[in-house]
């Protein structure tokens, strides 16, 4: 069964539509094509996990946008969120 | 595609044929109430403002009422003035005459003698125009004569996964098929300000966006407040949103993948056939919706991801949510339930074209959810306090 949910093709990171706890298959369509990977943490419903590898300091990217960048190295399977993203905007100017 | 409408004497199309009691203010809104109620297809709403506002203010709610009466879905006015108020008649007639020719009354209560004496005065005009509204027989009009405003309010984590992108594809569609989207709520564009403004059509779009933007923060500054801190909020937050782009990258959804030809202030006449546009509204759902209304939209289309009510007087509002459980709790309120699109049951392009075929539905005179309830509330956009 899908328990996440990637919008756009370019993210790297997939979002959980049901609650996903540490160890489970996540499973994501991905143009028609079903996916998985090991969650490697409790994933609360609605927040997300990476689906690649992100390297500290590479852009975190879901709706195939930019939405801030890495502050550490995030694994596959781990969740991302505000302990290991930080927002680009201050940047911006 | 097309969808069956009222051809109006300035060449536009509606998709409601309303007689519209407008009050020139607060002190004539009690009395509009009134003549509204005695006449079947007369609408009219509650205006706070029309008094009192210092010139920048005061242009809002004239924006809006003349927006209002140009709307293409209102065959006439009556306008209603106290008399003494700072919107004083000649000039809401002057603002409504310079948008459209339609049908149009006044009635100043402290000339004519009291209330009594202006809703007696007041409803054989409506009478008159609902009469003549209703000899009027629709025509077949290609889906690029409408305007649809979209809006979010109420918004959850799935309103960013399914029900904004959802809005997204029925917007360039429309886009696509010749017709005009208006992406609005400026406050949430903030964050993804500079990904929006990658998305306009020329420099001059470009800097407006940003400006739109600057200006809605330098307006809260001036009252000590910062959009950007504390935002995203530690509700959104706990609900999955890590960052401010991200909170507003879910938003902007709504306007699709189509470049963006203008940016409108409040309440101004859009342009049909525009294609994607913004106009710059607060993400107060009621004053926004109204704003679009006032700009000429004939109909909007709504995300939420809580469940809203809205509705509006003269503009049908298409409800649309991406929870499951949100539209089980709240169908007599939601319109479609985009949340198949989460678990993989239906695809983008097949939740767009229902909710185009909808919306084209609505055109023809399907009653929204809103509109079944009599849901009729607004508001308009303030920039300061009363004098």
């Amino acid at each position: 069964m899908l328990n996440a949910m990637r919008i756009d093709p370019a993210d790297n990171v997939v979002v959980a539509i049901e609650p996903i706890a540490k160890g489970e298959v996540v499973e994501f369509d991905a143009d028609g094509e079903v996916r998985q990977l090991t969650a490697l943490e409790d994933i609360t419903i609605y927040h997300k996990l990476a689906c690649r590898d992100i390297p500290q300091g590479e852009p975190v990217i879901k709706y195939g946008q930019h939405i801030g960048s890495a502050v550490t190295d995030i694994k596959t399977g781990q969740h991302v969120h505000v302990h290991n993203v930080e927002s680009h905007s201050e940047n911006l100017d | 595609m097309t969808f069956y409408g009222y051809e109006r004497p300035d060449g536009r199309v509606g998709v409601r044929n309303y007689v519209l009691i407008l009050p020139a203010s607060v002190c004539a809104s009690d009395t509009t109430r009134i003549v509204a109620q005695q006449v079947n297809g007369a609408v009219t709403f509650n205006n706070q403002q029309g008094c009192s506002q210092v010139e920048s203010d005061q242009q809002l709610t004239m924006d809006v009422m003349a927006g209002y009466a140009a709307n293409p879905n209102v065959y006439g006015t009556v306008v209603v003035s106290l008399g003494c108020e700072n919107c004083q008649m000649d000039l809401v007639v002057k603002a409504i005459q310079e948008r459209t020719n339609k049908p149009l009354k006044q009635v100043i209560i402290q000339e004519v003698g009291g209330t009594l004496k202006a809703v007696d005065i007041a409803v054989r005009y409506a009478k008159e125009m609902a009469a003549e509204a209703s000899l009027l027989q629709k025509k077949e009009f290609p889906m690029s004569e409408l305007i649809v405003g979209t809006e979010c309010g109420g918004s959850d984590p799935t309103s960013g996964l399914a029900a904004n992108p959802v809005i997204g594809e029925l917007s360039d569609r429309l886009v696509k098929d010749g017709g005009c989207s208006i992406l609005s709520e400026t406050t949430e564009f903030i964050g993804a300000e500079h990904i929006l403004a990658k998305r306009a059509a020329t420099p001059e779009v470009h800097d407006r966006i940003l400006e739109i933007v600057r200006r809605y923060e330098k307006a809260l500054r001036l009252v000590g407040e910062e959009v950007r801190e504390g935002n995203p909020s530690p509700g959104n937050k706990a609900g999955g949103i890590t960052t401010l782009e991200e909170k507003s990258l879910g938003c902007i959804h709504k306007g699709g993948h189509s470049p963006v030809m203008a940016v409108y202030d409040y309440a101004k006449q859009v342009k049909a056939k525009g294609g994607l546009v913004i106009m710059d509204t607060p993400g107060n759902d009621p004053s926004s919706v109204a704003a679009m209304a006032a700009g000429g939209a004939q109909v909007v289309v709504f995300s939420s991801g809580r469940g809203s009510p809205t509705g509006n007087p003269i503009v049908p509002v298409v409800k649309i949510t991406g929870n499951k459980l949100t539209f089980a709790k709240m169908e007599d309120n939601i319109d479609l339930d985009a949340s198949p699109l989460i678990y993989g049951e239906k695809t983008l392009e097949e939740l767009g074209g229902e909710l185009y075929e909808l919306v084209r539905q609505v055109a023809c005179g399907r009653q929204t959810k809103a509109e079944a309830l009599g849901f009729t509330e607004m508001a308009i956009a303030r920039v300061c306090n009363y004098v």
